[in-house]
């Protein structure tokens, strides 16, 4: 019994863990209620939506491209997942960067549909 | 004898003033994880603890940016800080009315060791600004800051 409920627990670990990009594409349109545009997650990647910056400020508006931190300076590794394997992966680490990364460009929080949109933009990038 | 042990320790630790500037920065997952994600890992001893808690305390405007982070991350990386912070070389690292800087940069000691750089040389593309340590001092990843290993860029 033990063991069953050991192998269960790692189970839903692993399936927790194991995140693909296209994952957060399906989560964010389920949540949004409605299908993502990549042609509008484009637009709004890389202009400015009230803020200083836009993504494409750090991100660059190639995203299999390397960026560099708008203040710092700091290089950024791709953020598209063609060009970089690691990224999202982690749902943590995209909620977190998401919150603030928004924050930083609209001065609010994104909408479900506004993150589908990227996703889908960014998952189109070869 | 007493005098006698302690004399060549004396003598050995004026012979190398270098070692006044260094700042090994302590081997930490989660700060290196969570503050290197935007700028370089600024040694714990630059600042006093009161300076790293306000700093800790307001990340959602770290520097006209929100570096926010869940609370167990937070506090872990604020012990972690204040277990390092600096002592009495650092100097103070409070303004003039007692409020506690945030900024390495403001700080009496950085302000002194740096009064022979002019704001245009910080100002140059290749440095971008006084918080990018290693635009000049080229070992300052791995906590030297001594004047021997200053390149400052054209």
């Amino acid at each position: 019994m033990r063991r069953t409920l050991a192998i269960a627990a790692l189970l839903f670990a692993a399936s927790a863990q194991a995140e693909t990009p296209r994952d957060f594409l399906t989560r964010f349109e389920k949540e949004a209620g409605s299908t993502a545009s990549a042609e509008r997650g484009a637009r709004f990647f890389t202009t400015k939506q009230g803020g200083d910056w836009s993504c494409a400020s750090c991100h660059t508006e190639r995203p299999t491209q390397a960026g560099r931190h708008a203040r710092t300076d700091k290089p950024i590794t791709p953020l598209a997942p063609a060009a970089n394997a690691e990224r999202f992966t982690d749902a943590a680490k995209v909620d977190k960067w998401f919150r603030r990364n928004c924050n930083d460009t609209l001065n609010r929080t994104c909408s479900a549909q506004e993150k589908a949109d990227v996703m889908a933009w960014l998952l189109a990038q070869k | 004898m007493k005098n006698l042990v302690a004399l060549p320790i004396m003598l050995a630790v004026l012979a190398l003033p270098a070692h006044a500037d260094n700042y090994s920065v302590p081997k930490n997952a989660a700060f290196e994880e969570e503050c290197t994600s935007c700028h370089m890992a600024f040694p714990p001893q630059m600042l006093h603890a009161d300076s790293w808690r306000a700093m800790m305390n307001g990340l959602s405007k770290h520097f006209g940016t929100d570096a926010s982070l869940d609370e167990k991350r937070r506090a872990a990386i604020t012990d972690f800080l204040v277990a390092n912070a600096g002592g009495r070389k650092t100097g103070t690292t409070r303004d003039a009315a007692g409020k506690p800087l945030l900024r390495i940069t403001e700080t009496a000691r950085f302000e002194r060791k740096h009064r022979e750089i002019s704001a245009a040389t910080f100002k140059r593309a290749s440095i971008k600004s006084p918080a990018n340590c290693t635009a000049c001092h080229t070992q300052a990843a791995t906590g030297n800051y001594s004047e021997h290993a200053v390149r400052i860029p054209k």
